[in-house]
């Protein structure tokens, strides 16, 4: 595998005249956890919609040498590109083996399709393991807790052999250790695959970011490490603008004042 | 569990299918073993709608373009078998010298008549999928349009009466394969292969169920933009369920022929498709069983309540559908896998309940979307 980064040059998608994302560049490596962040409606979620083929742009978007844009969104998976979505989607009713079994099964032969499952694939384990699901393996994907879901997602994006992982608002609604637990494995696997990170919580980037790129109205905004971006004018100026006033809180909070942004929680800021 | 389960329905399988083969010849009157055979076609199409509906999601309304490419492949074959080397009496009644129209010539043979039972379905189902699934056509539209196909095809067939026979239909077949027909026990023998295809068709879901194909299937059926985004091509994942449940109509078709004697536009139209669906859906459409049991079950309500009430039978047909719906969404086999998940842990969440409603699909969604 190649350390072929992902380049994202001057991207820009339209709905209907209206321009969600207009010109936005940015590229991640392997070995840091990458996160673009912004207000809601900024344009995230879209931006990681036109580089998976799920929405049409202009520009373009490469990992080493291929282009990923024009492609149909299977066809983009097969080059090693894989995401989350912001509302976890696994398969409820199938077990947590078998999605992760599904999620494997694109490196399988059509025939073997035919076969029943017999075992565990190390692969599978290995990312049960990863991801804390290990004892959850016969559990009904749709009665896991929020985390859980997310984690098996990640699992999926594993056992698929995703060199790229693009991750939309993983740690929404989970808990502190929960996020601690996220953040961590987050970053054990950027040491082997490109991590994109779609964030609004600013306590979970400022503690895990390595690089970040602020989104604002579909355009880049402000761009550097995690002080870089703090200490920019400009970000203060939108996040003060926009209306979700406990995010600006955050977004501001000077990391050595532990517990003023977010009252009881714990903040390690490294 | 999950390896019991598998195990448990290879043994129905064997019940279901020593009651068929064994018992059913010996206890049953000629006149309801020929029944009996015809509720086995309409099974094996059932099991069909199972496949592509029940667990793929594909509302298929129009079987019976598929169940019509079997049943007049084979009405054509033994028109002809019993006409000898003469043009079928029907073409004559309309015009004494009429030849014989080119496109049944070739099903004077037995081997080209099997070979087409088999390849007409895979072939017409495989470009019509390959259109509307690569073109992600879905929900009512995917149903609309495979109903509008059996339309235009009864409608082509009551319109071409000097080929096909229009609407009185291809009948008097007097050979079955140089079986005579008349014969109690031929009609018996093609009674048992009719079963037996049914408990073959069976077995082929069985499998196909706890393959990891059938848990792409149900994966696809219930997310189908995250199978893509696991890379697989979910239109190609639909194409496989749609060409199998194709296929089994047309055998369903072909063994109709010689079991009921009479293959009419009536028997493949959108009243006929429509009552395959609704036995599927009475019995349990993403079940193993449901769908078999619930199209014999309507059969067999149509010809004794049918027959008796002909007029009250549609009505009583009508509310238990809106019953079941209502009450059983997921069909009669429902009940009985609810009721047997309760009995074994009372109070808490069964893992029996689990994986039965793994099996079946969110409720109704292929009519809503
Ligand atoms: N499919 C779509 N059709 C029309 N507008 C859309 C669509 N998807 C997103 N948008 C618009 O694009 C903007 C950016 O949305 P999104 O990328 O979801 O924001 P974020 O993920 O940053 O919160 C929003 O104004 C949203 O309303
Ligand atoms: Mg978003």
């Amino acid at each position: 595998m190649t350390a072929a980064s992902l380049v994202v040059k001057d991207l820009h998608v339209e709905f209907s005249g209206f321009v969600a994302v207009d010109g936005v560049s940015f590229d991640a490596h392997l070995g840091e956890v990458r996160f673009l962040i912004g207000p809601n409606g900024a344009g995230k979620t879209t931006c990681i919609d036109a580089i998976t083929g799920l929405s049409k742009a202009a520009g373009s978007a490469r990992i080493g040498e291929q282009e990923l844009l024009g492609r149909p969104v299977h066809k983009i998976v097969r080059l090693g590109v894989g995401r989350t979505f912001q509302t976890a989607s696994v398969f409820d009713e199938l077990s947590v083996l078998q999605n992760l079994d599904i999620a494997a099964g694109r490196h399988r032969p059509s025939v073997s399709l035919l076969r029943t499952r017999r075992g565990v694939d190390p692969a599978i384990a290995q990312a049960l393991e990863e991801t804390g699901l290990a004892d959850e393996i016969a559990t009904p994907a749709g009665i896991l807790s929020h985390g859980q879901k997310q984690w098996l997602e990640i699992a999926m994006l594993l056992v698929q052999d995703a060199r790229v992982l693009l991750l939309d608002e993983p740690v929404a609604g989970m808990s502190q250790d929960e996020r601690t637990a996220t953040g961590e494995l987050l970053q054990r696997l950027a040491a082997k695959r490109i991590v994109l990170v779609v964030e609004h919580d600013m306590d979970f980037m400022r503690r895990f970011a390595t690089r970040v790129t602020v989104l604002h109205q579909g355009r880049v905004l402000s761009q550097g490490s995690v002080a870089d971006v703090q200490a920019d004018g400009k970000v203060q100026e939108v996040y003060l603008g926009t209306a979700g006033a406990a995010t600006t809180a955050d977004m501001l909070a000077v990391p050595d004042l532990p517990g003023v942004a977010a009252g009881t929680q714990k903040q390690e800021v490294d | 569990m999950t390896k019991l389960k598998p195990r448990l329905s290879l043994l129905g399988i064997g019940v279901f299918a020593v009651l068929l083969l064994g018992v059913a010849p010996v206890v049953l009157t000629d006149h309801w073993l020929g029944n009996l055979g015809k509720y086995c076609c309409w099974a094996i199409a059932a099991v069909g709608i199972g496949l592509a509906w029940g667990r793929g999601g594909m509302l298929v309304m129009g079987q019976g373009v598929f169940f019509a490419l079997g049943a007049y492949s084979m009405a054509m074959h033994l028109t002809l078998e019993s006409a000898g080397d003469g043009v079928p009496g029907f073409m004559v009644l309309y015009d004494p010298l009429a030849p014989l129209p080119a496109f049944w010539e070739p099903f004077r043979s037995p081997a080209f008549t099997l070979a087409a039972v088999v390849l007409l379905p895979v072939i017409a189902a495989g470009i019509l999928g390959f259109a509307l699934f690569k073109r992600r056509v879905k929900g009512a539209y995917f149903a609309i349009l495979t109903q509008a196909l059996t339309v235009a095809l009864a409608t082509l067939i009551s319109s071409t009466i000097r080929e096909t026979g229009g609407d009185t239909g291809l009948s008097d077949f007097k050979y079955f394969f140089g079986f005579v027909l008349n014969d109690p026990a031929n009609r018996t023998l093609v009674y048992l292969i009719a079963a037996g295809l049914l408990v073959v068709c069976l077995l082929v879901v069985w499998q196909l169920y706890r393959s990891r194909f059938g848990e792409l299937l149900v994966a696809t059926r219930d997310a189908e933009e995250r199978v893509r985004f696991l890379g697989y091509d979910p239109a190609n994942i639909k194409l496989v369920a749609f060409v199998i449940s194709a296929l089994m109509a047309s055998i369903a078709g072909a063994m109709f022929v010689p079991i009921v004697g009479i293959i009419t536009p009536a028997e493949i139209g959108a009243a006929a498709s429509i009552l395959m669906i609704a036995g599927v859906a009475l019995g349990g459409r993403a079940s193993l069983f449901g769908p078999a049991l619930g199209a014999m079950a309507v059969g067999w309500g149509q010809s004794s309540l049918g027959s008796a009430w002909p007029d009250g039978w549609t009505y009583i047909l009508g509310l238990l559908f809106v019953v079941v719906i209502l009450f059983f969404p997921k069909g009669l086999s429902s009940v009985l896998g609810r009721f047997t998940a309760a009995r074994r842990s009372p109070g808490e969440r069964p893992p029996a309940a689990v994986s039965a409603e793994a099996t079946a699909a969110p409720e109704l969604e292929g009519v809503k979307a």
